[in-house]
């Protein structure tokens, strides 16, 4: 008898080709398929079989690829997506629904997705949608909210219309790579055998610490090229995405003030950091006292964290108008209460991932990112370079909303090139990811709001405290946007409302969708319908009632003379409101077991570009002497479509199809500032200067010609055509001057949205335009479990003009998907759900059908009227969900997420009280 | 450095006896819980003769330590097996039942594994070997605790047994989450009947995630036994009487007290449906 040790080599069939590896020991069949034999198609999310995005075909049945030892591959039949797009007609016909639909938005789910799906399509060609639920539930999208993933897999019928122009509901421009899976991702891009970065955090929330002899301890570890320390930023210690309030060093020195703040990080070979152990690197801590929410941080006696921030407060936020207490004193009912909210993860489904090397003395970062212009100026700062010596490199997305708009990866990329003068790579783990970017803030609000018997709002007094964490990110945006949104888009004129930002030792709370706006619409919007409930008035009707219109002042005194569509959302609601109501009445009537259903209805607001600064935009496009006409495109697609939206923008004013531009994305080498992808002005901003581009793009062509107007053009073959009415024009391009880039014709305009400075009560222009959403909510809740079952939603959205309907259906679904999860399931707790089976986002099976009504109250400063989107979407769906839960269950809850166990114990208080 | 792929039960043991290689099958709980650094040996017995399939034995059916989650819902089994069914569809996702192995589960010994409480209602028994000979264990008492199982340095799982039950067996099993998909209990409970003429004449509840490890409920069995299916709606179930083996924790999926009243809402539920009584 002999033990058989396998030959250290795997041989196998990968996409119909025989091929071989030599794993490590411990090595996953996800690492050997993507770092040894170049299937990068292979996407890591959790390396816990928690998010699917892995996900290959093992002999025909689907594998986390990250769960499998690459050793048990021995002789396997192993397919990941870019092959079954290479040879498999059932994958290729998919990738077109895919495309049909938008349901690829990121694309970083999109391989896991359709390798499962193709593998349920194998056995069952027309499945149901329950069928095609259990088959993809092991996949989390944290973009589209499954249901366009579920039209196409079921090949439901597809919307698509119009040649590209703005209006037209065409497929994303950049679709087809992520069906191929050839988009590359953050930790896509670097070489295999690149040094690897892994980062030393602190595993306390507040802790002093020292380091042994770190080069002594480099010296000896086999493969370890550097220890990276704050002594290694060459320029500041520091970063922050405002710069008044840029706080957060990239290495803690000395003290760490949360569980899972950089302190050091160790460069080494892959096989090295494949070996590296934490526990081993020279640190010794010593914990340290640390307050945890914002009651705690603000005693006298809590431990500080910030000179100069007295009490742990960062800053505060104040809008005030009129006299709230008069209001309360001649109001006939007044209702009051306190919310709770906790930390929200972002989830997206790519952890933070990048690479850096020195090219010709310059420093080049490829990271994931939503700005890559303000990860230009913080690398600046941190490496004290010129920022001519600095190029960022803006790699595919997978998934940002906010998170990615603070540099995370870059700075230990860039750090350990320059210590080591070679390539560096860094992937951040699920669980680095978690600890330590940023989330949204846990919010503590006092609300009071006094109405008339009439309905009429009298009175409105809110006070909110935001635990902004260790480190002040976005935290002073989110104090100020809360008290000039907090009233929701409504007519108040007796309203006062403060919001606080208050340290923590918790991770930093920064920007996600909505900057503090959907915490705040817990509470109005819960007391909108306790107000509406006590003066005996329907709760739609209510909030029609007192929705803003044109030429009424918001809360901060601002009047728009245009463009309001607040009620416009509201009163589109009405029929399925009195359907689903009836529904719900007539199945709780008949209901003899534990099941009652309820429907709410919440409406949102939200202020589209930076409150009261200037937001530029700037768009660059050219035509090449072929005719090729170039858009470069700086305004970061995170999968909510910018390079499509503001492509349809540019060629709806150039006078062609978006289909026949060529897209350049935002190198900062050749693309100039498009701003950062946040507070929903991409589509807004960027697109306006997209427009402004490509009309003075136009107007150039016709003035060369001396066409007018109403020409028509084309381009190509080295020409423009140019049909203008009776008489045609060519012009030879290979005959003009080329510029710099190449480019005979070329336009470059910026935008920047008109805002005017609040005063110190809020009074003022803090934005150009607000988008309106209006969103109606149906659950079934298990009386006897506390369970809450989503059933359906209507959601009816100001757009303005809605750029490409595909698009706008994505955003609405995707957001809803989020705040479902915010309402039901999700809240992170420090070192407790640091990972995706503990902190749970919804899956295929939690997101009912969403009924999108898409509402055109166009904008004067909007392209062709367009306004922004993608906060808008979840402000309203986790009041919408707990007005629905209070209808059904009699109970209302003040703290979210509503777990089964809370909403049970609200029933049985209830019951017993 | 060795990755230990034996062909053969005689040739396992063998290694065992010289070695302590981890033992992996799935490696869906070998991965996830795998410390940063170097990996230590392994022994994959996924290749091992007679460790996959599901097959019926003289005395019952046995689940080879290599069968997965999906040979369970793939294998054609008598309705006793139901509850085994329904929890093999909910362990993980598709793709972790593709690769999970039903004794990985148990080896595991987490107080959520979604495979315990139908196999303890079934009066599952682990078939341990080691080059010192073969061992039956019962199910109750191969979990000993958290995470901890009955199982020498040299032993390893070969199968899981399960007997052949009395009469016309029926089975359910019902997981509550927060939710559909993915999802780690916070409660689930596994029942499995016989019915004759309307009357429970045989039932065996099993609940999961409300204590250390998974537990049999000898109070309820009796509280429901003898009893018309009929009734089963309006049939009082107490605590202290009937949830004696409980014990749960608070935690962040729910609280101790959220935990007990589910559960016995739950068994209440997976016996009706077992009994083919819609619950409502």
């Amino acid at each position: 008898m002999k033990d058989q040790a396998v030959n250290p080599a795997v041989a196998f069939t990968l996409n119909g080709q025989a091929v071989r590896a030599v794993p490590r020991l411990g090595e996953r069949l996800s690492e050997m398929l993507r770092e040894r034999l170049g299937a990068r198609d292979v996407k890591t999310g959790c390396n816990a079989g928690d998010c699917g995005s892995c996900t290959v075909l093992v002999n025909g049945e689907t594998v986390c690829a990250c769960l499998m030892a690459a050793q048990q591959a021995e002789g396997q039949q192993v397919e990941t997506l870019a092959g079954l797009m290479a040879t498999d007609g059932v994958a290729q016909a998919l990738a077109e629904r895919f495309q049909d639909h938008g349901a690829a938005q990121c694309g970083i789910c999109t391989p896991g997705m359709m390798v499962s799906a193709v593998s349920l399509l194998r056995q069952n060609a027309s499945p149901g949608e329950d069928e095609i639920k259990e088959a993809l539930g092991g996949v989390l999208c944290r973009c589209t909210g499954y249901r366009k993933i579920l039209d196409a897999v079921m090949d439901a019928p597809a919307g698509l219309h119009g040649s590209g122009l703005a209006g037209d509901a065409i497929r994303r421009l950049d679709g087809a790579a992520k069906l191929r899976g050839t988009e590359l991702f953050g930790d896509d891009v670097a070489p295999p055998g690149t040094l690897e970065v892994r980062v030393i955090r602190s595993p306390f929330a507040h802790a002093r610490f020292a380091f042994g002899d770190l080069e002594g301890w480099c010296a000896c570890a086999e493969g370890i090229e550097a220890v990276l320390t704050a002594e290694d930023v060459p320029g500041e210690n520091r970063f922050g995405v405002i710069p008044d309030f840029a706080d957060q060093p990239v290495f803690a020195e000395g003290t760490a003030r949360f569980r899972g703040e950089a302190v050091a990080a160790v460069v080494g070979t892959p096989d090295a950091i494949a070996a590296f152990r934490p526990e081993d690197f020279p640190v010794a801590w010593q914990e340290l006292e640390s307050v945890a929410d914002v009651a705690a941080a603000q005693a006298a006696e809590a431990p500080q964290l910030h000179a100069g921030r007295e009490h742990n407060v960062m800053c505060r936020g104040f809008v005030a108008c009129g006299d709230p207490q008069a209001g309360f004193a001649q109001a006939d009912a007044v209702v009051e209460g306190r919310f709770s909210t906790g930390f929200v993860e972002h989830a997206y489904i790519e952890p933070e991932a990048g690479f850096a090397e020195i090219v010709k003395g310059r420093v080049e970062v490829h990271a994931c990112t939503q700005a890559p212009v303000m990860d230009l100026e913080a690398m600046e700062i941190i490496l004290g370079k010129d920022r001519k010596d600095i190029r960022i490199v803006p790699t595919g997305v997978g998934g940002g909303f906010g998170s990615k708009l603070d540099i995370s990866v870059q700075p230990y990329a860039a750090l350990a090139a320059l210590k080591t003068g070679r390539p560096a790579r860094i992937a951040y783990s699920r669980a680095e990811s978690m600890q330590s970017t940023t989330k949204r803030h846990p919010a503590e609000i006092r609300l009071k709001i006094g109405a008339a018997s009439d309905g009429r709002i009298s009175g409105f007094d809110f006070q909110g405290e935001f635990n902004t964490g260790a480190y002040a990110s976005w935290g002073p945006t989110v104090a100020n946007r809360v008290p000039v949104h907090a009233s929701g888009p409504y007519r108040i004129g007796d309203y006062r409302a403060e919001a606080m930002g208050i340290h923590t030792h918790c991770p930093p709370a920064g920007a996600f969708r909505g900057f503090g706006v959907p915490q705040s619409a817990i509470a109005q919007e819960q007391l909108f319908d306790e107000l509406a409930e006590k003066l005996g008035i329907d709760p739609l009707e209510f909030r029609i009632l007192n929705a803003l219109r044109d030429g009424e002042p918001t809360v901060c005194g601002q009047v728009f003379d245009q463009g309001v569509g607040a009620r416009a959302c509201l009163e589109a609601l009405r029929p399925s409101w009195a359907e689903e109501r009836a529904k719900a009445e007539a199945f709780n009537a008949r209901a003899d077991g534990p099941l009652r259903r309820g429907v709410g209805v919440a409406a949102g607001w939200y202020g589209c570009g930076n409150t009261s600064l200037p937001n530029p935009s700037t768009i660059k496009a050219g035509v090449r002497a072929d005719g090729t006409v170039v858009l470069h495109q700086g305004a970061a697609d995170i999968g909510q479509g910018a390079n499509t939206a503001i492509a349809q923008l540019f060629a709806s004013a150039l006078g062609i199809s978006a289909a026949d531009l060529q897209l350049l994305g935002g190198d900062t080498d050749i693309t100039p500032d498009a701003g950062k992808t946040s507070a929903s002005r991409q589509t807004f901003v960027s697109g306006n200067a997209a427009r402004l581009s490509g009309e003075a793009l136009r107007a150039q062509i016709l003035r060369h010609a001396n066409a007018s107007e109403a020409a028509v053009l084309g381009f190509g073959g080295g020409a423009i055509t140019i049909a203008d009415g009776a008489s045609d024009h060519v012009i030879e391009l290979g005959s003009l001057p080329a510029d710099g880039d190449g480019y005979v014709f070329a336009a470059e305009e910026t935008y920047d949205p008109p805002t005017k400075p609040l005063d110190e009560n809020g009074q003022g222009e803090p934005y150009a335009q607000f988008g309106y959403a209006a969103q109606l909510a149906v659950v079934e809740v298990d009386m006897a479990l506390g369970t809450v079952t989503p059933l359906h939603f209507v959601a009816a959205h100001d757009v303005g003009k809605a750029v490409n309907p595909m698009l706008v259906e994505g955003q609405v679904q995707g957001g809803i998907a989020q705040g479902l999860g915010m309402a039901l399931m999700e809240e992170y707790l420090p070192g407790r759900t640091e990972n995706l089976h503990d902190y749970l986002i919804p899956t295929i099976g939690d997101v009912p059908p969403v009924e999108t009504l898409i509402i055109e109250v166009p904008d004067a400063h909007g392209p062709y009227g367009a306004k922004g989107l993608g906060e808008h979407v979840l402000i309203p769906t986790a009041p919408a969900l707990l007005n629905a839960i209070t209808q059904a269950a009699g109970v209302r809850m003040r703290r979210v997420p509503v777990t089964p166990s809370r909403l049970r114990q609200a029933i049985k208080d209830k019951t017993n009280g | 450095m060795p990755y230990l792929v034996p062909r053969d039960v005689e040739e396992a043991c063998s290694i065992l006896a010289r070695g302590s290689p981890r033992v992996i099958a799935g490696c869906t709980d070998f991965f996830p819980g795998l410390p940063a650094g170097a990996c230590g040996d392994v022994m994959d017995i996924t290749r091992l003769a007679g460790a996959r399939g599901v097959e019926e034995t003289a005395e019952g059916w046995r689940i080879g330590a290599a069968a997965t989650w999906t040979d369970i819902v793939q294998t054609p089994l008598p309705g006793c097996f139901d509850g085994l069914k329904q929890a093999a569809r909910q362990v993980g996702s598709r793709q972790i039942q593709n690769r999970a192995t039903v004794a990985g589960n148990l080896c595991n010994a987490s107080p959520a594994a979604d495979g315990v409480p139908p196999l303890l209602a079934l009066d599952a028994q682990v078939e341990v070997v080691s080059h010192r000979g073969v061992r039956l264990v019962a199910l109750r008492d191969f979990i000993t605790g958290v995470r901890q199982v009955d199982l020498a340095a040299d032993e390893f799982v070969l199968a899981v047994h399960v007997p052949r039950q009395a009469g016309e067996a029926r089975a359910a099993f019902l997981k509550l989450g927060s939710r559909t998909h993915l999802v780690i209990s916070i409660v689930m409970a596994a029942a499995v009947v016989t019915v004759e003429q309307g009357v429970i004449t045989r039932a065996a509840l099993a609940v999961g995630s409300c204590s250390p490890v998974a537990q049999r409920l000898p109070g309820l069995e009796a509280q429901f036994t003898g009893q018309r299916v009929s009734e089963l709606v309006d049939l009082p179930i107490d605590p202290e009487l009937h949830l004696a083996p409980l014990a749960p924790v608070s935690d962040v999926r729910g609280s101790a007290g959220y935990r007990l009243e589910a559960a016995a809402e739950l068994c209440r539920r997976a016996l009706l449906q077992a009994a083919g009584e819609d619950a409502r």
